[in-house]
């Protein structure tokens, strides 16, 4: 072999062995032994700047008490920066995670469960418990909660020469005042053409998406049909349209900009009516009840820490004090977000009467199905209602039920 | 061979070993690994090479072929819509960019460069810009309708409006109703009635923006090879008489079969892998007629954590346009 052959191989080698390295990293076995970087990661996704602040200074405020460092992230898209942190083994320390996302990190192990360790597990609303455990395992803890309300706008409603006892409390008193509201430009009711507001009804009407234990579905019940039907019949009769049908982006931006008199929205749409449209005075009511009752939908979001992250301790203590009455009410106040603490949430109602039909919810609220593959059927349903209208709410339903069945069986 | 060539070769792969090694840590490895995750049942959660990751077969590729649930049906409703928009796209960039290039080569055109510049700008502009500038034009009160106003037409509710083409023709004509058969059966979820209603309203919107941004490119291929052409051959035509048309017709088109078949098969890969218009701009909606395999595939993976399946949409989408490739390569062949 001559010298510089064999210089040619040495190097060839060593460019081998330096790609092998770089494709190794984390190494292609598994690393679950993390280490700590003593740095608590903080991942949210914002609903904007008054959040963003909000959530930066609390985390501020702990590390100072605490004197771990933490850093405060906004995510572009958290779905994706999630999945790719699990995914390299370089999670974040602490989330946001929704309940579309919890069963499939709970599934497959990102999650760190640290639900029973929480000192004030037992104060946070019982819905909202439940809406983050997995079997038997609470995993973490719920940040806060918003509901939907049926919000009116004050001036369209006096001018259509309503009263405070016009307040719709039944579906054919909604139907009659929507009717009321309608004229010309503006049309009585809006909301987004998607399961998270329709889905309101179903419980109004006595039906669920699933059974309690999530393990069979029930949507193609009468119950449901009762109340898609009914909704068909607002969108039909033209007292009703969808919010894409006025040509914005939800519910809160065609109230907003008075092309509907009432729109169905959650306790969010404060932030946007203070931020946007201050001009526009609007009061908040329960929304109607169907023939069986009271019925919203509960939306939420819990603080996940990751299973490989190395600073596990830390991430708990940090996520017991952004979970805290005081700061809570903080975030309450900032962004408009109901606490998850029940003492917290009375409070807050107490200080902020006009979203109280928000908070009174939170007794009657259904959660959105979370288990895992649900996600995907909502958003088959969410594309099957943009055509509400013109279909067989019959033949949406028994879409549905046959779909969010397959998921469930397919997560037993 | 010869002590001094054998050397030489060592010394051409030491040469090429920088190139080999990106290539294969940044395109050999990843294509590897995506395959591997395709046939197993990986979640998202570690390295795929764990070893509690286990070996599915062709599980997650029966799911989205012949499942017949709802991953079936995603996948059925994507193609559709990505075959519509293949299908009308490639013809209309290709045209377009043609004639683009025809009027810029033309020497009696005053400001060609200002033409060649203003017609090219849309393809140098950030897909996510004109994707915006697209959500603005088209909106409901948008420019656009503003226009169609003007002439008496009302303009529909552009990204909103889920309603396939071809069906609101045929309602235009009095077919509301399918026929039974067409309902009744269908191919990967989907009943052949769906696979005949045409792009939606809102994936309209889209094709449109391709045409506008893509154009411009494949101009310049087209004005390069009208260069290399040369004026001999039109003169020759002339002198055996025959008129403009005829020329460009049976002169210049041919002459121009190579980078035809470029510009095609370009467009058939890039149109085939639209992402960042669906996911910047309507994230799949209305009522999903803007999913395309492309983003089906990152929205199952990432959003879902159905990384399995992710990754067997991908092989599938490359499957797809290799034998769409190799069928154009042979059509354009053949035509000789």
């Amino acid at each position: 072999m001559n010298h510089r052959r064999t210089l040619s191989l040495l190097s060839l080698t060593a460019v081998g062995a330096l790609a092998l390295s770089a494709c190794g990293g984390s190494g292609f076995n598994d690393s679950s032994s993390a280490k700590s970087d003593g740095q608590v990661s903080v991942l949210i996704g914002s609903s904007g700047d008054a959040e963003t602040q909000a959530v930066t200074d609390a985390v501020a405020a702990w590390s100072k008490s605490s004197g771990v460092k933490a850093k405060v992230t906004v995510a572009s898209d958290l779905a994706q920066q999630l999945s790719q942190g699990f995914a390299s083994n370089n999670p974040p320390d602490v989330f946001y995670v929704s309940t579309d996302n919890l069963a499939g990190y709970a599934a497959n192990g990102s999650l760190y469960a640290y639900g029973d360790q929480l000192s004030n597990k037992d104060q946070f609303f019982p819905n909202l418990v439940d809406a983050f455990t997995v079997g038997d395992t609470f995993y973490c803890a719920p940040k806060d909660f918003s509901t939907l309300a049926l919000v009116i706008n004050t001036k369209l409603w006096k001018q259509a020469g309503l009263t405070d006892a016009d307040i719709p409390t039944t579906w054919d008193q909604l139907d009659a005042v929507a009717k009321k509201l309608t004229n010309g430009k503006v049309v009585g009711l809006t909301f987004s053409p998607e399961y998270a507001r329709v889905g309101a009804f179903f419980p109004q009407a006595g039906g669920s998406m699933t059974n309690e234990a999530g393990t069979q579905a029930t949507v193609d019940s009468p119950p449901n049909l009762q109340a898609l039907e009914y909704v068909q019949k607002l969108l039909k009769e033209g007292v009703a349209k969808y919010s894409s049908d006025l040509g914005t982006g939800w519910g809160g931006e065609a109230f907003g900009k008075q092309l509907a008199a009432m729109t169905i929205e959650g306790n969010w749409i404060a932030g946007a009516m203070t931020n946007d449209y201050p001009d526009v005075d609007y009061t908040v009511a329960e929304l109607p009840k169907g023939p069986a009752g009271p019925g919203t939908l509960a939306f939420t979001n819990c603080w996940g820490v990751a299973q490989d992250s190395g600073d596990k301790a830390d991430a708990v203590k940090l996520v017991e004090s952004l979970t805290s009455e005081d700061q809570q009410l903080k975030f309450a106040k900032a962004f408009g977000v109901i606490p998850s603490l029940e003492s917290a949430a009375s409070k807050y109602a107490a200080e902020e009467p006009q979203l109280a039909p928000f908070i009174k919810g939170a007794d009657y609220a259904q959660n959105p199905p979370s288990e895992q593959g649900a996600a995907d059927v909502i958003s088959d349903f969410n594309a099957q209602l943009e055509t509400l209208k013109s279909s067989d709410p019959k033949q949406i339903l028994s879409t549905v039920q046959d779909e969010l069945q397959a998921a469930l069986d397919s997560d037993q | 061979m010869s002590t001094i060539l054998r050397g030489r070769t060592i010394d051409g792969w030491l040469f090429v070993a920088p190139a080999v090694v990106v290539l294969g840590l940044f395109l050999a490895f990843p294509v590897v690994m995506a395959a591997w995750v395709s046939v197993s049942d990986w979640h998202g959660h570690g390295s795929p090479f764990s070893s509690d990751v286990g070996f599915v077969g062709l599980d997650n590729y029966r799911a989205i072929l012949s499942g017949g649930g709802l991953a079936e049906r995603d996948f059925g409703t994507a193609l559709r819509n990505n075959f519509y928009y293949v299908l009308i796209v490639v013809p209309l960039q290709t045209v377009l960019a043609l004639a683009l290039a025809v009027l810029v080569n033309a020497r009696a055109l005053k400001l060609r460069g200002f033409f060649r510049t203003a017609f090219y700008f849309p393809s140098v502009t950030s897909a996510v810009a004109i994707t915006v500038l697209w959500l603005f034009l088209f909106s409901t009160t948008g420019p656009v309708n503003r226009v169609l106003g003007w002439v008496g037409l009302h303009g529909p509710n552009w990204f909103n409006d889920p309603r396939g083409v071809l069906h609101l023709l045929l309602g235009a004509v009095g077919v509301d109703q399918p026929p039974a058969a067409l309902v009744s059966h269908g191919f990967l979820g989907v009943t052949w009635w769906d696979w005949f209603a045409g792009p939606s309203v809102g994936m309209s919107a889209l094709i449109l923006l391709a045409a506008f941004t893509t154009s411009g490119t494949f101009m310049l291929l087209f004005i390069a090879a009208l260069r290399s052409i040369g004026d001999e051959i039109d003169e020759a035509g002339m002198v055996d008489g025959a008129n403009a048309w005829q020329r460009f017709r049976h002169l210049t088109l041919p002459l121009l079969r190579p980078t035809m078949f470029t510009v095609l098969t370009l467009g058939l890969i890039g149109t085939w892998q639209v992402f960042d218009q669906i996911y910047t701009g309507t994230q799949g909606g209305p009522a999903k007629t803007t999913v395309t395999p492309a983003y089906l595939s990152f929205h199952t993976a990432f959003e879902n954590q159905q990384w399995g399946q992710g990754a067997a949409i991908a092989f599938i989408l490359f499957a797809i346009i290799v034998v769409m490739t190799l069928a154009q390569r042979a059509i354009l062949r053949g035509r000789s």
